[in-house]
């Protein structure tokens, strides 16, 4: 593709997202904290709407008209999902509040009953918060702990240290992250999955940071679970799937008590419905879950090609802008990357980037990025991250460099 | 850019990048930590009084150039004044920099009126109030504190 008919499909990408259109600070508005959450094409703003203003109904209860159109609507948004991970059956795709929630519930649903004292949790050093403190909870209770991949200088997993923990580690699950939302290291998620099914280690993957920037071939991955987030893949706040293997979903017990996931209720005894249903107590959020397939329609629509070229593009030219800057680090120099740029520079502390580049417009993440472990292990405070969506453009790139050169000049 | 130029006066930049009494204090009689967990910054100030008198207070840890100077200021201004007199100054610190309304008093804040500039910057107050409200913590005798709080 061209770079004038490339920079109009990119054009025309943006026009879906209504919330650009803006000025902040008297500045166009630059939107790269997108791995913090990502902005909503007015398709998924007009379905909520519809969704309010025509079927709101609770589901699975009502005999009348509303309600099954609410019900359809929200059993159709499973199937959106399961298509969305590859083709996987949409009994196996639970609508929870987050990758968060997903966490939590195989922590305490699937891994706790199994866990014994001494046993093993392997994690890596590059997860989120939110892929750790679920795990200490429960390894805690049962006297288990947590083991870690090491991340080697560059920012990728070490690899050759897996086997050996796998063989000597007493390990009852693996939880890691296919794309780090601190550094953007694409990981060989397969190949770790693939290590962990042949040393009999059940497997959760991350894919918080994947699901907006590719379709996820669950099947071809083969994880024993997955999780995402609604909001991190242009759909509402509040919603996210977690995906599991039938045979650990069925098995599950419920994690939260209440309607919508009985079958028979008694004051003596209860009898629980199948997956995915057992899973979602309570009215769940159903405007979520449709707005969210309505997302993942929209995304699965785009040209998956020219999206991953485009994103591509703007972290190399980010990265080659930026590494001109004396003094300025990029943190994350793994080969494979999502578009998620990380950086530091030399005696400027990166909150007062961050608050500098929104004086310009630029809205950007600069701390932690919920990965204290990591930022330890690479001995840094945290770092200013701009992260890239389909949306963005080249101009903006060069905004960002720019924008930081001024900072640079400022402080020195 | 205006309120930036406010945000970053002369004063801010040179005492992050030349901060004064950043070293930890091995004879200290109190000391706490003060952390903000949105963003991981953290700040451990020492304490050395004789009697009632606060004859040394330095600090040490990682920061943006807000909650360096920040500290690096409080511990001039506070350095020999007694322990009521800190908490009294911790207060109207604190107000100062949270406060619209209350306007700082040249003669007697000084270089610390420079960072009333944060008021401007919601999210960036805490930076400036982190190493006062770990002070205030030392002082009460308790090991850290949080923004958050």
């Amino acid at each position: 593709m061209g770079i004038e008919t490339a920079s109009q499909q990119v054009q025309q990408w943006r026009g879906a997202f209504p919330l650009l259109n803006q000025l902040v600070n008297g500045q166009p508005l630059v939107y790269l904290d997108n791995a913090a959450t990502t902005q909503k094409p007015q398709v998924v703003i007009d379905r909520l709407q519809r969704y309010y203003a025509h079927d709101n109904a609770n589901i699975h209860r009502g005999v009348h008209a509303l309600s099954q159109r609410a019900t359809e609507d929200y059993e159709a948004a499973r199937e959106v999902v399961a298509r969305f991970l590859g083709g996987v059956e949409s009994r196996q795709c639970v609508f929870v509040r987050g990758a968060t929630e997903a966490v939590n519930l195989v922590a305490q649903c699937y891994l706790r009953p199994k866990l014994g004292e001494g046993d093993v949790i392997l994690l890596t050093g590059m997860e989120h918060h939110a892929n750790i403190v679920p795990w200490q909870l429960v390894a805690e209770e049962r006297g288990a702990r947590i083991e870690v991949l090491p991340v080697t200088p560059e920012g990728e997993l070490d690899l050759e240290a897996l086997p050996r923990m796998l063989r000597d580690l007493p390990v009852k699950l693996m939880a890691f992250v296919h794309t780090s939302n601190s550094l953007g290291t694409i990981n060989p998620s397969a190949e770790i999955i693939a290590l962990c099914r042949e040393a009999g280690v059940p497997v959760l993957l991350d894919a918080a940071q994947a699901a907006p920037h590719q379709r996820l071939d669950v099947p071809a991955l083969d994880p024993d679970f997955l999780v995402f987030s609604g909001h991190k893949t242009y759909g509402p706040t509040g919603i996210g799937v977690l995906y599991a293997k039938w045979q650990h979903l069925s098995q599950m017990p419920p994690y939260q008590g209440g309607g919508d996931m009985i079958l028979k209720v008694s004051f003596e005894q209860t009898r629980f419905k199948e997956p995915p249903e057992r899973f979602e107590a309570g009215t769940p959020h159903i405007a979520g879950a449709i707005g969210l397939a309505t997302a993942l329609e929209y995304f699965m629509e785009l040209d998956q090609e020219a999206l991953l070229a485009h994103e591509a593009a703007m972290r190399q030219r980010a990265e080659a802008g930026l590494g001109e800057i004396e003094g300025l680090r990029i943190i994350g120099q793994a080969p494979r990357k999502a578009s998620v740029v990380s950086f530091v520079v030399d005696d400027v502390h990166p909150h007062d980037i961050g608050t500098f580049l929104d004086q310009d417009g630029i809205a950007i993440r600069a701390g932690h990025h919920c990965t204290q472990p990591l930022m330890k292990h690479l001995g840094l405070p945290g770092t200013a991250r701009a992260s890239f969506a389909f949306y963005n453009t080249m101009e903006e790139v060069d905004a960002l460099v720019r924008g930081v050169q001024r900072i640079v000049k400022f402080f020195r | 850019m205006h309120e930036l130029e406010e945000l970053y006066q002369e004063i801010i930049l040179e005492h992050n990048k030349r901060p004064r009494n950043f070293r930890s204090l091995d004879d200290h009689t109190a000391h706490a930590e003060g952390n903000n967990p949105m963003c991981g910054d953290e700040i451990e100030v020492f304490l050395k009084t004789d009697g009632d008198r606060i004859e040394a207070l330095t600090f040490q840890g990682e920061g943006c150039a807000i909650s360096k100077a920040s500290a690096s200021l409080m511990t001039e201004a506070l350095t020999g004044k007694t322990v009521q007199e800190a908490y009294a100054e911790i207060d109207r610190v604190m107000q100062l920099l949270k406060e619209q309304g209350i306007e700082p008093d040249l003669a007697r804040d000084g270089d610390i009126a420079a960072l009333t500039g944060v008021r401007k910057f919601p999210a960036r107050i805490k930076c400036a109030t982190l190493a006062w409200h770990a002070l205030h913590a030392a002082l009460k005798g308790e090991g850290n504190t949080s923004t958050e709080e």
